[in-house]
Protein backbone atom coordinates (compact mmCIF):
# COMPACT_ATOMS: atom_id res chain seq x y z
CA UNK A 1 0.00 0.00 0.00
CA UNK A 2 1.11 3.71 -0.94
CA UNK A 3 1.74 6.39 1.64
CA UNK A 4 -0.57 8.58 2.66
CA UNK A 5 -1.60 11.09 -0.35
CA UNK A 6 -4.39 13.35 -1.49
CA UNK A 7 -3.86 15.14 -4.90
CA UNK A 8 -4.47 18.59 -5.08
CA UNK A 9 -5.90 18.28 -8.49
CA UNK A 10 -9.02 16.20 -6.61
CA UNK A 11 -12.62 17.41 -4.99
CA UNK A 12 -13.59 15.71 -2.20
CA UNK A 13 -16.53 14.11 -0.05
CA UNK A 14 -16.55 13.89 3.94
CA UNK A 15 -17.09 10.68 3.58
CA UNK A 16 -13.71 9.59 2.00
CA UNK A 17 -14.80 9.91 -2.03
CA UNK A 18 -12.85 12.16 -4.67
CA UNK A 19 -14.05 13.22 -8.05
CA UNK A 20 -12.14 14.26 -10.55
CA UNK A 21 -14.05 16.87 -13.57
CA UNK A 22 -13.17 15.56 -16.77
CA UNK A 23 -10.62 18.81 -17.89
CA UNK A 24 -12.20 18.43 -21.46
CA UNK A 25 -15.94 18.39 -20.46
CA UNK A 26 -16.86 20.06 -17.25
CA UNK A 27 -20.17 17.70 -17.12
CA UNK A 28 -18.37 14.58 -16.52
CA UNK A 29 -16.10 13.25 -14.05
CA UNK A 30 -14.58 10.50 -12.31
CA UNK A 31 -15.14 9.16 -8.99
CA UNK A 32 -13.11 6.75 -6.40
CA UNK A 33 -12.58 6.37 -2.72
CA UNK A 34 -9.65 8.10 -0.94
CA UNK A 35 -6.13 6.44 0.68
CA UNK A 36 -7.57 7.17 4.12
CA UNK A 37 -10.93 5.21 2.76
CA UNK A 38 -9.29 2.06 1.60
CA UNK A 39 -6.74 2.13 4.46
CA UNK A 40 -9.07 1.78 6.58
CA UNK A 41 -11.58 -0.36 4.92
CA UNK A 42 -7.97 -2.88 4.49
CA UNK A 43 -7.36 -5.22 1.41
CA UNK A 44 -10.25 -5.08 -1.06
CA UNK A 45 -11.55 -8.86 -2.30
CA UNK A 46 -14.77 -7.38 -4.03
CA UNK A 47 -16.28 -4.93 -6.37
CA UNK A 48 -19.35 -5.15 -8.02
CA UNK A 49 -19.44 -2.43 -10.45
CA UNK A 50 -22.93 -0.64 -10.45
CA UNK A 51 -24.80 -0.86 -13.94
CA UNK A 52 -23.95 1.85 -16.64
CA UNK A 53 -27.25 4.21 -16.95
CA UNK A 54 -28.21 4.01 -13.41
CA UNK A 55 -28.10 6.91 -11.40
CA UNK A 56 -26.16 8.37 -8.75
CA UNK A 57 -27.47 10.66 -6.44
CA UNK A 58 -24.90 13.43 -4.51
CA UNK A 59 -24.50 12.09 -0.58
CA UNK A 60 -25.97 8.71 -1.16
CA UNK A 61 -24.64 5.14 -1.60
CA UNK A 62 -24.18 3.91 -4.79
CA UNK A 63 -22.20 0.90 -4.55
CA UNK A 64 -20.20 -0.75 -2.34
CA UNK A 65 -16.63 -2.41 -1.58
CA UNK A 66 -15.90 -5.32 0.00
CA UNK A 67 -12.27 -6.34 1.85
CA UNK A 68 -11.94 -9.07 3.71
CA UNK A 69 -13.66 -8.40 6.91
CA UNK A 70 -16.33 -6.42 5.88
CA UNK A 71 -18.06 -4.31 3.26
CA UNK A 72 -18.48 -0.74 2.91
CA UNK A 73 -20.89 1.60 1.19
CA UNK A 74 -19.42 4.25 -1.58
CA UNK A 75 -20.86 7.63 -1.60
CA UNK A 76 -21.33 9.62 -4.55
CA UNK A 77 -19.48 13.09 -4.13
CA UNK A 78 -21.59 14.70 -6.74
CA UNK A 79 -24.99 13.52 -9.18
CA UNK A 80 -25.47 12.18 -12.36
CA UNK A 81 -25.66 9.61 -14.71
CA UNK A 82 -22.94 6.23 -14.95
CA UNK A 83 -21.37 6.46 -18.71
CA UNK A 84 -18.49 3.89 -17.33
CA UNK A 85 -17.48 1.21 -14.92
CA UNK A 86 -13.80 0.32 -14.22
CA UNK A 87 -14.65 -3.34 -15.31
CA UNK A 88 -10.85 -4.02 -14.72
CA UNK A 89 -11.46 -3.88 -10.93
CA UNK A 90 -13.61 -7.48 -11.15
CA UNK A 91 -10.27 -9.39 -11.80
CA UNK A 92 -7.89 -7.36 -9.52
CA UNK A 93 -9.88 -5.25 -6.81
CA UNK A 94 -6.94 -4.86 -5.04
CA UNK A 95 -6.23 -2.31 -7.29
CA UNK A 96 -8.03 0.10 -4.95
CA UNK A 97 -5.69 -0.09 -2.43
CA UNK A 98 -2.82 -0.12 -4.79
CA UNK A 99 -3.31 2.88 -6.98
CA UNK A 100 -6.49 4.57 -5.74
CA UNK A 101 -6.57 7.74 -7.24
CA UNK A 102 -5.67 6.31 -10.69
CA UNK A 103 -6.43 2.57 -12.24
CA UNK A 104 -8.54 2.14 -8.62
CA UNK A 105 -10.81 4.39 -10.21
CA UNK A 106 -14.88 3.12 -9.91
CA UNK A 107 -17.25 5.03 -12.03
CA UNK A 108 -17.35 7.78 -14.59
CA UNK A 109 -20.37 9.82 -13.98
CA UNK A 110 -22.01 12.77 -16.19
CA UNK A 111 -23.30 15.12 -14.04
CA UNK A 112 -26.85 16.22 -13.75
CA UNK A 113 -26.08 19.61 -11.28
CA UNK A 114 -22.33 20.60 -12.03
CA UNK A 115 -22.93 23.06 -9.61
CA UNK A 116 -22.89 20.66 -6.64
CA UNK A 117 -18.91 20.77 -6.65
CA UNK A 118 -19.12 23.71 -4.68
CA UNK A 119 -20.10 21.59 -1.74
CA UNK A 120 -17.36 19.66 -2.34
CA UNK A 121 -13.52 20.26 -0.39
CA UNK A 122 -9.89 20.43 -1.69
CA UNK A 123 -7.37 18.40 -0.59
CA UNK A 124 -6.60 20.69 2.31
CA UNK A 125 -9.65 21.03 3.75
CA UNK A 126 -10.04 17.16 3.58
CA UNK A 127 -6.62 15.83 5.39
CA UNK A 128 -8.09 18.33 7.95
CA UNK A 129 -11.01 16.39 8.59
CA UNK A 130 -8.85 13.74 9.16
CA UNK A 131 -7.28 14.93 11.84
CA UNK B 1 -19.96 1.11 23.18
CA UNK B 2 -17.31 1.81 25.62
CA UNK B 3 -15.17 4.58 24.36
CA UNK B 4 -11.65 3.64 23.67
CA UNK B 5 -10.23 4.50 27.37
CA UNK B 6 -12.67 1.83 28.93
CA UNK B 7 -11.49 -0.60 26.46
CA UNK B 8 -9.27 -3.72 28.55
CA UNK B 9 -5.78 -3.81 27.01
CA UNK B 10 -3.37 -6.59 26.36
CA UNK B 11 0.27 -6.11 27.89
CA UNK B 12 1.39 -6.36 24.74
CA UNK B 13 -0.18 -2.89 22.94
CA UNK B 14 2.84 -1.04 23.61
CA UNK B 15 4.21 -3.47 20.59
CA UNK B 16 1.38 -3.74 18.66
CA UNK B 17 1.42 -0.21 18.75
CA UNK B 18 4.63 0.03 17.32
CA UNK B 19 3.96 -2.56 14.77
CA UNK B 20 1.65 -0.41 13.34
CA UNK B 21 -1.30 -2.65 14.08
CA UNK B 22 -4.69 -1.37 12.98
CA UNK B 23 -6.64 -1.89 16.60
CA UNK B 24 -10.31 -3.13 16.88
CA UNK B 25 -12.21 -2.89 19.77
CA UNK B 26 -13.44 -6.38 20.16
CA UNK B 27 -15.54 -8.07 22.94
CA UNK B 28 -14.45 -5.02 25.47
CA UNK B 29 -10.73 -5.02 24.27
CA UNK B 30 -8.64 -3.11 22.23
CA UNK B 31 -6.68 -5.80 20.03
CA UNK B 32 -4.93 -5.64 16.94
CA UNK B 33 -7.06 -7.01 13.65
CA UNK B 34 -4.05 -6.57 11.27
CA UNK B 35 -0.38 -5.54 11.11
CA UNK B 36 0.81 -5.53 7.43
CA UNK B 37 -2.65 -7.18 5.93
CA UNK B 38 -5.34 -9.91 6.63
CA UNK B 39 -3.89 -11.98 3.56
CA UNK B 40 -0.56 -11.81 4.54
CA UNK B 41 -0.34 -12.39 7.45
CA UNK B 42 -3.18 -15.97 6.76
CA UNK B 43 -0.27 -17.07 4.17
CA UNK B 44 2.24 -16.68 6.85
CA UNK B 45 0.25 -18.95 9.04
CA UNK B 46 -0.81 -21.22 6.16
CA UNK B 47 3.25 -21.86 5.19
CA UNK B 48 5.17 -20.84 7.90
CA UNK B 49 4.50 -19.67 11.13
CA UNK B 50 2.42 -16.76 13.12
CA UNK B 51 2.19 -15.71 16.67
CA UNK B 52 -1.38 -14.44 17.50
CA UNK B 53 -1.54 -12.25 20.83
CA UNK B 54 -5.11 -13.92 22.40
CA UNK B 55 -4.72 -12.60 25.72
CA UNK B 56 -8.05 -11.36 26.13
CA UNK B 57 -9.17 -14.87 26.61
CA UNK B 58 -10.05 -15.32 29.74
CA UNK B 59 -9.00 -18.22 32.31
CA UNK B 60 -11.43 -19.97 35.47
CA UNK B 61 -9.44 -22.23 37.78
CA UNK B 62 -11.28 -24.61 39.06
CA UNK B 63 -9.81 -26.62 42.29
CA UNK B 64 -10.43 -29.11 45.31
CA UNK B 65 -11.86 -32.49 45.76
CA UNK B 66 -15.24 -31.63 44.11
CA UNK B 67 -13.91 -29.35 41.01
CA UNK B 68 -14.23 -32.56 38.57
CA UNK B 69 -17.12 -33.26 39.61
CA UNK B 70 -18.40 -29.67 39.17
CA UNK B 71 -16.81 -29.72 35.55
CA UNK B 72 -18.56 -32.84 34.97
CA UNK B 73 -21.77 -30.86 35.78
CA UNK B 74 -21.32 -27.88 33.89
CA UNK B 75 -19.20 -28.73 30.60
CA UNK B 76 -20.87 -31.33 28.02
CA UNK B 77 -17.92 -33.66 27.65
CA UNK B 78 -16.34 -36.35 30.01
CA UNK B 79 -14.42 -35.23 32.44
CA UNK B 80 -13.16 -38.77 33.03
CA UNK B 81 -11.59 -38.93 30.02
CA UNK B 82 -9.55 -35.91 30.98
CA UNK B 83 -5.96 -36.86 31.95
CA UNK B 84 -3.50 -34.76 33.94
CA UNK B 85 -1.71 -32.62 31.39
CA UNK B 86 -4.34 -33.37 28.84
CA UNK B 87 -6.86 -30.55 26.93
CA UNK B 88 -10.71 -31.34 26.21
CA UNK B 89 -12.95 -29.14 24.58
CA UNK B 90 -16.33 -28.94 25.29
CA UNK B 91 -19.53 -25.99 25.62
CA UNK B 92 -21.38 -25.07 28.35
CA UNK B 93 -25.12 -25.48 27.91
CA UNK B 94 -28.10 -23.45 29.32
CA UNK B 95 -30.54 -25.70 31.18
CA UNK B 96 -32.86 -24.97 27.89
CA UNK B 97 -30.11 -26.80 26.03
CA UNK B 98 -28.60 -24.00 24.39
CA UNK B 99 -24.78 -22.96 23.89
CA UNK B 100 -23.45 -20.26 26.45
CA UNK B 101 -19.70 -20.62 25.65
CA UNK B 102 -17.62 -23.07 23.65
CA UNK B 103 -14.58 -23.41 26.06
CA UNK B 104 -11.08 -25.86 25.97
CA UNK B 105 -9.90 -26.87 29.64
CA UNK B 106 -6.65 -28.31 30.26
CA UNK B 107 -5.73 -30.55 33.54
CA UNK B 108 -2.80 -29.05 35.12
CA UNK B 109 -3.14 -31.56 38.28
CA UNK B 110 -5.79 -34.57 39.47
CA UNK B 111 -7.77 -31.47 41.46
CA UNK B 112 -6.84 -28.81 39.25
CA UNK B 113 -8.39 -27.77 35.98
CA UNK B 114 -8.07 -24.39 33.58
CA UNK B 115 -10.74 -23.23 31.75
CA UNK B 116 -10.29 -20.81 28.74
CA UNK B 117 -13.50 -18.55 27.70
CA UNK B 118 -14.14 -16.59 25.09
CA UNK B 119 -13.70 -12.82 26.03
CA UNK B 120 -17.31 -11.71 25.63
CA UNK B 121 -18.50 -14.41 27.67
CA UNK B 122 -16.21 -14.99 30.78
CA UNK B 123 -18.03 -12.83 33.08
CA UNK B 124 -20.98 -15.19 32.71
CA UNK B 125 -19.37 -17.97 32.57
CA UNK B 126 -17.46 -17.35 35.72
CA UNK B 127 -20.54 -16.12 37.25
CA UNK B 128 -22.10 -19.53 36.11
CA UNK B 129 -19.24 -21.59 37.81
CA UNK B 130 -19.57 -19.87 40.99
CA UNK B 131 -22.89 -20.17 40.99
CA UNK B 132 -22.93 -24.07 41.44
CA UNK B 133 -19.47 -23.91 42.91
CA UNK B 134 -20.97 -24.40 46.71
CA UNK B 135 -22.97 -27.72 45.43
CA UNK B 136 -19.53 -29.48 45.15
CA UNK B 137 -16.38 -28.72 47.10
CA UNK B 138 -14.67 -26.85 44.91
CA UNK B 139 -12.76 -23.35 44.44
CA UNK B 140 -13.70 -21.44 41.49
CA UNK B 141 -11.14 -18.46 40.60
CA UNK B 142 -11.15 -15.75 38.13
CA UNK B 143 -7.68 -16.37 36.66
CA UNK B 144 -8.26 -13.73 33.64
CA UNK B 145 -5.75 -11.46 34.60
CA UNK B 146 -3.50 -13.67 35.94
CA UNK B 147 -2.32 -14.71 31.84
CA UNK B 148 -1.23 -13.14 28.64
CA UNK B 149 -2.05 -15.61 26.09
CA UNK B 150 -0.30 -16.29 22.67
CA UNK B 151 -0.48 -18.46 19.86
CA UNK B 152 1.66 -19.69 17.61
CA UNK B 153 0.37 -21.60 14.71
CA UNK B 154 1.38 -22.61 11.25
CA UNK B 155 3.31 -25.78 9.69
CA UNK B 156 6.50 -24.40 11.00
CA UNK B 157 5.48 -23.19 14.60
CA UNK B 158 6.39 -26.35 16.45
CA UNK B 159 9.91 -26.13 15.09
CA UNK B 160 10.38 -22.70 15.74
CA UNK B 161 9.09 -22.85 19.08
CA UNK B 162 11.20 -25.73 19.96
CA UNK B 163 14.57 -23.40 19.47
CA UNK B 164 13.48 -21.43 21.73
CA UNK B 165 12.20 -23.77 24.92
CA UNK B 166 13.63 -25.66 27.67
CA UNK B 167 12.41 -29.46 26.75
CA UNK B 168 10.43 -30.97 24.34
CA UNK B 169 6.99 -29.44 23.40
CA UNK B 170 3.43 -30.92 24.51
CA UNK B 171 2.03 -32.92 22.12
CA UNK B 172 -1.24 -31.59 20.35
CA UNK B 173 -4.07 -31.88 22.62
CA UNK B 174 -1.82 -31.92 26.07
CA UNK B 175 -0.48 -29.30 28.11
CA UNK B 176 2.45 -28.79 30.65
CA UNK B 177 4.96 -26.53 32.13
CA UNK B 178 7.73 -25.22 30.13
CA UNK B 179 9.64 -22.24 29.52
CA UNK B 180 10.40 -20.34 26.30
CA UNK B 181 12.70 -17.49 25.86
CA UNK B 182 13.50 -18.32 29.72
CA UNK B 183 9.76 -17.59 30.97
CA UNK B 184 7.98 -20.18 32.57
CA UNK B 185 4.45 -20.54 31.09
CA UNK B 186 2.04 -23.16 30.83
CA UNK B 187 2.67 -24.96 26.98
CA UNK B 188 -0.66 -26.19 25.72
CA UNK B 189 -1.16 -28.38 22.01
CA UNK B 190 -4.01 -26.42 20.68
CA UNK B 191 -4.70 -23.67 18.44
CA UNK B 192 -7.70 -22.36 16.43
CA UNK B 193 -6.26 -22.14 12.63
CA UNK B 194 -6.25 -25.96 11.84
CA UNK B 195 -2.47 -26.10 11.55
CA UNK B 196 0.21 -27.36 13.89
CA UNK B 197 1.14 -24.99 16.79
CA UNK B 198 0.77 -24.06 20.63
CA UNK B 199 -1.04 -21.57 23.00
CA UNK B 200 1.03 -20.45 25.68
CA UNK B 201 -0.34 -18.91 29.19
CA UNK B 202 2.42 -16.69 30.83
CA UNK B 203 2.27 -13.83 33.45
CA UNK B 204 1.33 -10.62 31.51
CA UNK B 205 4.90 -9.51 33.17
CA UNK B 206 6.70 -11.81 30.93
CA UNK B 207 4.54 -11.59 27.58
CA UNK B 208 6.78 -9.07 25.89
CA UNK B 209 10.09 -10.82 26.14
CA UNK B 210 8.21 -14.24 24.67
CA UNK B 211 6.58 -12.27 21.86
CA UNK B 212 10.42 -10.62 20.53
CA UNK B 213 12.02 -13.81 21.08
CA UNK B 214 8.88 -15.54 18.82
CA UNK B 215 9.25 -12.76 16.55
CA UNK B 216 13.13 -12.97 16.34
CA UNK B 217 12.90 -16.50 15.47
CA UNK B 218 10.88 -15.39 12.03
CA UNK B 219 6.71 -16.04 13.58
CA UNK B 220 4.72 -13.33 11.91
CA UNK B 221 2.69 -11.27 13.82
CA UNK B 222 -0.92 -12.10 12.94
CA UNK B 223 -3.98 -10.23 13.94
CA UNK B 224 -7.65 -11.10 14.37
CA UNK B 225 -8.46 -10.35 11.18
CA UNK B 226 -6.47 -13.54 9.88
CA UNK B 227 -7.53 -15.64 12.67
CA UNK B 228 -10.64 -15.21 11.87
CA UNK B 229 -10.37 -16.32 8.19
CA UNK B 230 -8.19 -18.79 9.35
CA UNK B 231 -10.36 -20.92 11.40
CA UNK B 232 -13.57 -20.35 9.29
CA UNK B 233 -11.38 -22.36 6.44
CA UNK B 234 -11.57 -25.02 8.49
CA UNK B 235 -15.00 -24.81 9.96
CA UNK B 236 -13.79 -24.00 13.78
CA UNK B 237 -16.86 -22.30 15.68
CA UNK B 238 -17.26 -18.67 16.99
CA UNK B 239 -19.30 -18.20 19.88
CA UNK B 240 -21.81 -15.56 19.56
CA UNK B 241 -21.55 -16.65 15.60
CA UNK B 242 -21.98 -19.83 14.98
CA UNK B 243 -22.84 -20.94 18.54
CA UNK B 244 -25.31 -19.49 20.29
CA UNK B 245 -27.99 -19.89 23.88
CA UNK B 246 -30.82 -20.49 20.76
CA UNK B 247 -28.85 -23.29 18.84
CA UNK B 248 -27.60 -26.42 20.86
CA UNK B 249 -24.75 -28.34 20.39
CA UNK B 250 -26.41 -30.91 18.02
CA UNK B 251 -27.81 -28.60 15.62
CA UNK B 252 -23.93 -26.79 15.54
CA UNK B 253 -22.69 -30.23 14.56
CA UNK B 254 -21.19 -30.14 18.32
CA UNK B 255 -22.59 -34.06 19.13
CA UNK B 256 -19.01 -35.43 19.46
CA UNK B 257 -18.12 -33.26 21.99
CA UNK B 258 -21.34 -34.36 24.32
CA UNK B 259 -21.61 -36.87 26.67
CA UNK B 260 -25.49 -36.72 27.69
CA UNK B 261 -25.17 -39.73 30.02
CA UNK B 262 -22.76 -37.70 32.40
CA UNK B 263 -25.71 -35.72 33.32
CA UNK B 264 -24.33 -31.83 32.66
CA UNK B 265 -26.80 -29.20 32.73
CA UNK B 266 -28.97 -29.04 29.49
CA UNK B 267 -28.41 -33.01 28.76
CA UNK B 268 -31.66 -33.84 28.58
CA UNK B 269 -32.72 -31.38 25.50
CA UNK B 270 -28.84 -32.37 23.98
CA UNK B 271 -30.32 -35.87 24.39
CA UNK B 272 -33.49 -35.46 22.91
CA UNK B 273 -32.21 -33.63 19.94
CA UNK B 274 -29.88 -36.01 19.08
CA UNK B 275 -32.12 -39.34 19.36
CA UNK B 276 -35.15 -36.87 16.90
CA UNK B 277 -32.64 -35.59 15.36
CA UNK B 278 -32.33 -31.33 14.48
CA UNK B 279 -34.84 -28.99 12.80
CA UNK B 280 -31.68 -26.80 11.66
CA UNK B 281 -27.93 -27.57 10.99
CA UNK B 282 -25.04 -25.40 10.84
CA UNK B 283 -23.29 -26.58 7.61
CA UNK B 284 -20.23 -24.94 5.89
CA UNK B 285 -20.45 -23.52 2.51
CA UNK B 286 -18.48 -21.89 -0.55
CA UNK B 287 -19.97 -18.81 -3.12
CA UNK B 288 -19.70 -20.59 -6.52
CA UNK B 289 -20.19 -17.12 -7.86
CA UNK B 290 -19.83 -13.36 -6.96
CA UNK B 291 -19.94 -12.19 -3.99
CA UNK B 292 -19.24 -12.70 -0.30
CA UNK B 293 -22.66 -13.41 1.95
CA UNK B 294 -22.14 -11.81 5.79
CA UNK B 295 -23.91 -13.04 9.14
CA UNK B 296 -27.04 -12.24 9.30
CA UNK B 297 -27.72 -12.86 5.42
CA UNK B 298 -31.28 -14.61 5.22
CA UNK B 299 -30.88 -18.00 2.54
CA UNK B 300 -33.77 -18.23 0.43
CA UNK B 301 -36.12 -21.51 1.22
CA UNK B 302 -34.61 -21.19 5.34
CA UNK B 303 -31.95 -20.59 6.59
CA UNK B 304 -29.12 -17.29 7.75
CA UNK B 305 -25.49 -17.40 7.34
CA UNK B 306 -23.80 -17.14 10.66
CA UNK B 307 -20.30 -16.76 9.40
CA UNK B 308 -18.92 -15.45 6.18
CA UNK B 309 -15.76 -13.72 4.75
CA UNK B 310 -13.42 -14.31 1.73
CA UNK B 311 -11.26 -16.77 1.92
CA UNK B 312 -7.44 -16.11 1.48
CA UNK B 313 -6.76 -19.78 0.89
CA UNK B 314 -9.74 -20.68 -1.70
CA UNK B 315 -10.10 -17.09 -2.67
CA UNK B 316 -13.48 -16.95 -2.86
CA UNK B 317 -16.27 -16.34 -0.19
CA UNK B 318 -17.02 -18.52 2.43
CA UNK B 319 -19.12 -19.29 5.91
CA UNK B 320 -21.23 -21.25 8.07
CA UNK B 321 -25.07 -20.64 7.83
CA UNK B 322 -27.85 -22.72 9.84
CA UNK B 323 -30.11 -24.46 7.49
CA UNK B 324 -33.11 -26.27 7.67
CA UNK B 325 -31.93 -30.22 8.46
CA UNK B 326 -33.71 -31.58 5.57
CA UNK B 327 -31.44 -29.20 2.81
CA UNK B 328 -28.42 -29.90 4.68
CA UNK B 329 -25.98 -32.03 2.64
CA UNK B 330 -22.97 -30.87 0.94
CA UNK B 331 -23.88 -30.72 -2.57
CA UNK B 332 -26.89 -28.41 -1.68
CA UNK B 333 -26.99 -25.38 -3.80
CA UNK B 334 -27.60 -22.05 -1.47
CA UNK B 335 -29.55 -19.30 -2.61
CA UNK B 336 -27.97 -15.91 -0.27
CA UNK B 337 -29.52 -12.71 -0.17
CA UNK B 338 -26.63 -10.66 -0.07
CA UNK B 339 -28.32 -6.88 0.85
CA UNK B 340 -30.37 -7.83 -1.89
CA UNK B 341 -28.86 -10.03 -4.35
CA UNK B 342 -29.17 -12.93 -4.72
CA UNK B 343 -25.80 -14.70 -4.55
CA UNK B 344 -25.14 -18.58 -4.83
CA UNK B 345 -23.54 -20.36 -2.90
CA UNK B 346 -23.19 -24.81 -2.13
CA UNK B 347 -22.53 -26.54 0.73
CA UNK B 348 -19.71 -27.70 1.35
CA UNK B 349 -18.04 -30.44 3.98
CA UNK B 350 -16.07 -29.75 6.51
CA UNK B 351 -12.95 -28.55 6.47
CA UNK B 352 -13.19 -26.41 3.46
CA UNK B 353 -9.66 -25.96 3.48
CA UNK B 354 -7.08 -28.71 4.52
CA UNK B 355 -4.05 -27.89 5.77
CA UNK B 356 -0.78 -29.21 4.09
CA UNK B 357 1.02 -31.88 5.75
CA UNK B 358 4.22 -29.74 7.64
Amino acid sequence: MPDPSYPEDLLYHPEHDWARLDPGNSEEATFGITWFAQDSLGEVVFFDPPKVGSTVTKDAAYTEIESVKAVSDVISPLSGEIVAVNDALADSPETINEDPYGEGWLVKVRLSDPGEQEALLDAAAYEATLS
Amino acid sequence: MPSTTDLRRSPLDDRHRAAGAKLIEFAGWEMPLQYQGIKAEHEAVRTRAGVFDVSHMGQIETAGPGAQALLQYLLSNDLRRLPEGGAQYSVLCTPEGGVMDDLFTYRLAECVFLTVTNAANHERDLEWFQRHAPDFNADVIDRRDAFAMLAVQGPRARHLVAGLADGPLVPRMHCGGRSVAGVPLLMCGTGYTGEPGVELMLDPDGAGEVWDALVAAGATPAGLGARDTLRLEVGYHLHGNDLDRDHGPIEAGLGWCCRESTGFVGSEVVARVRADGPAQKLVAFEMTGPGIARPGNPIAGGGVVTSGTFSPSLQRGIGMAYVPAERSEPGTELEIDVRGTPRAAEIRSKPLYTPKES
